[in-house]
């Protein structure tokens, strides 16, 4: 597998650049600071069975026009890859958002409309070369219009829906494409946050996105237990989500 | 709140950072994955800054040719085989869970099961990189700022911040084990059966039952081990363990005298055979409590402690057969009694092990845990023994001060290198007189 990663250098995009370099696959990385970039691709060049170093370049998802040709050097470096992972994204609490709508408009901007643009961008590559995978981030936060995550969970909800169709779309092309929900996971994005029951870590959050990606899973929630919860609040009536706080 | 692996709190939070640099400033201690038992852990006020580290776990660098490998102070020994075993290296020193970090590997200096061959995980380390209490960050090794590094070894977090960690990793033939078990009726057996197997293995512990009395003290099962050789060991790798994790609290009652009692009494009869010998995957032999996660849970919320002391060779037999009857005779709730034939004392200022027989027993809670903890901390006074920091949280100052004749020297350390008392732990105030 030749692989580019945006978000590869933190929490889960880091933990499924590793268990990919530790099984011989190709990584290339994607993210903001260019130090912490070296750092990660030292770390998976010492995990990587022939020692392959990772090879990486600057791409920030708040900064578009910097995707095609961070997607192209990543395409010089693998010669053609043939799976992209977005696990880059933004959060901050409700709250936060409440009190701050220039914040959740960078967020849903972020989050919606500039990870739509990234995945245009791999998908025409993919489907240019016969096809390929494409695993995204979405969230559990986006399975239902919920208080505590009004504005995050919109913001996921619209990219899984982009990606349903995506995958309706270019399935018979052979673009595969993975939308993984995670539940609470415990990385840098949510250390100020308490961990909820049924809390996952990162390693084992990439355990599950890396078998979905080899199994070309459509949906991949994670930890599994997840799925039943959702299933439980997708049925809940109305007037029960008015009154309770989750 | 914070816990120790006995599940005893202390108010108090931790910052995650995958940057140690910048987490470890001003920090007051720094805690990797919260396995040591007591309260070596935890702060010492509730705002005292905790760094906690297990986020900070690159591998930086690692030379195929020598196994030299050199790793922030997060990474957990659990990643660490995930990704060295299978290519055929292993850490020199191994503890019985691998759910400790290299920096925690480094502060409790820990001892294994090889531990009369190689000596403590300190004894492997090259190089560290530490914050230090007024926040600058020096490099230290055997050779290079040598009292911090030795001091640092075994001194739980007190002279300064593990940021990076370097070690010799070392080559196995194979990734199986080849085990051998041998049932032992008593305690000069067992001690007699540990000193013999030593000296051919190098690998061995023994496990025990603290509740048998009379002739039948300290009948066990002595293990011993050794990597086996590609030609003895199945040709595909051991597969991934199966983890089960205990997902609630039992109840406080469930771990007793008397099911402790028939607990023991079917671990030793289990192994029908005097003698078995096999091929096993490293996981059960070396972290056989791993494959539960959440383990401690089985003592319920009342949680428990360890105590685990060393008695010198010189005290003999006889101070081990104290210690058990004692043991014993406060009959308190103690599945597994782990027993092991330490070689030479290391180089760390107040690393534990010392050579002699180490004894390891879970103790839960009960009103009478601090009396338990005294009478036997009083026979391994007597004995000249010592008790290992990283189970403890019940041994009083005065009693520390007895069995530690090195505790003047790590005090010298801490007045060069932090004077101000900056770095700090509940158990630094328990033990060591700091400011709460």
């Amino acid at each position: 597998m030749k692989a580019v990663i945006l978000g590869g250098t933190s929490g889960m995009g880091r933990a499924i650049a590793r268990r990919l370099a530790e099984r011989g696959d190709s990584v290339f990385l994607l993210g903001t600071s260019e130090a912490s970039l070296a750092k990660s691709a030292a770390d998976l060049g010492a995990r990587h069975p022939r020692g392959e170093r990772a090879s990486f370049a600057v791409c920030d998802l708040e900064q578009p026009e910097q995707f095609a040709a961070a997607l192209d050097a990543a395409d010089a470096a693998l010669g053609a890859f043939d799976t992209v992972v977005l696990s880059a994204a933004m959060f901050a609490t409700q709250d936060a958002l409440e009190a701050d709508v220039d914040l959740a408009r960078r967020l849903t901007t972020v989050n919606y409309a500039h990870s739509i643009v990234f995945c245009e961008h791999a998908r025409k590559r993919l489907l240019a070369r016969g096809g390929g995978c494409l695993a995204v981030f979405a969230s559990v936060a986006g399975d239902r219009g919920r208080k505590p995550v009004a504005i995050y969970g919109s913001s996921k909800a619209g990219l899984a829906s982009y990606l349903e169709a995506l995958d309706h779309k270019f399935s018979g092309a052979g673009l595969s494409v993975v939308c993984i929900k995670p539940g609470f996971v415990k990385t840098p994005m949510t250390a100020s946050l308490k961990p909820p029951p049924f809390a996952g870590d990162a390693d084992r959050v990439a355990e599950d996105v890396v078998r979905a990606i080899d199994r070309r899973a459509p949906i991949v929630y994670t930890p599994r237990i997840w799925a039943l919860v959702m299933l439980v609040i997708r049925w809940l009536p109305r007037f029960v989500m008015r009154r309770i706080a989750f | 709140m914070l816990e120790g692996w006995g599940r005893i709190g202390a108010p108090g939070r931790e910052d995650l950072a995958t940057d140690l640099e910048s987490l470890t400033m001003g920090a007051a201690l720094s805690r990797g994955l919260g396995r040591s038992y007591g309260d070596s852990s935890l702060p010492a006020r509730e705002d005292d800054r905790v760094a906690a580290t297990r986020l900070a776990d690159r591998i930086l660098s690692f030379d195929p040719s020598t196994g030299i490998l050199r790793a922030k102070a997060g990474l957990s020994l659990d990643a660490l085989n995930r990704v060295f075993v299978p290519r055929g290296w292993f850490p020199p020193v191994t503890p019985g869970t691998k759910f400790v970090t290299l920096g925690g590997m480094v502060a409790s200096d820990v001892h294994g099961k090889n531990h009369h061959v190689e000596g403590c995980f300190g004894a492997h380390v090259r190089a560290l990189r530490m914050r230090l209490a007024d926040d600058s960050v020096v490099e230290c090794s055997p050779s290079e700022h040598e009292d911090l590094f030795f001091g640092t070894v075994g001194g739980m977090g007190l002279l300064g911040h593990v940021l990076e960690v370097e070690l010799a990793m070392h080559r196995i033939p194979s990734p199986w084990i080849v085990m051998q078990r041998e049932r032992v009726r008593g305690i000069d057996e067992l001690v007699e059966a540990l000193a013999r197997a030593a000296r051919v293995w190098p690998m061995t512990m023994g496990w025990l039952d603290a509740s048998a009395r009379g002739s039948a003290l300290g009948r066990g099962v002595l293990m011993a081990g050794r990597w086996a050789a590609p030609d003895e060991a199945p040709r595909t790798p051991p597969r991934a363990p199966a983890e089960r994790t205990l997902p609630f609290d039992f109840p406080s009652w469930a771990l007793n005298p008397l099911t402790a009692r028939a607990f023991n009494a079917a671990f030793y009869w289990a192994h029908l055979d005097a003698r078995d010998e096999r091929v096993v995957a490293p996981d059960p032999f070396f972290y056989p409590l791993d494959k539960i996660l959440h383990w401690n849970r089985a003592y319920g919320a009342r949680g428990f402690t360890q105590y685990q002391c060393v008695l010198p060779r010189a005290a003999g037999v006889e101070a081990v057969r104290a210690l058990l009857e004692r043991l014993a005779e406060f009959a308190c709730a103690s599945p597994l009694c782990v027993v092991k034939d330490c070689g030479p004392e290391g180089r760390g200022t107040l690393s534990f092990p010392l050579e002699g027989t180490s004894i390891a027993v879970d103790l839960a809670m009960s009103p009478d845990t601090e009396r338990i903890v005294a009478a036997l901390n009083a026979i391994v006074i007597a004995a000249r023994g010592r008790v290992y920091l990283t189970k403890d949280r019940f041994t009083r100052a005065e009693h520390f001060r007895a069995m530690e004749p090195r505790l003047d020297a790590f005090f010298a350390l801490r007045d060069k290198y932090d004077p101000a008392r900056r770095l700090r732990s509940a158990q630094s105030v328990r033990l060591f007189g700091d400011r709460a």
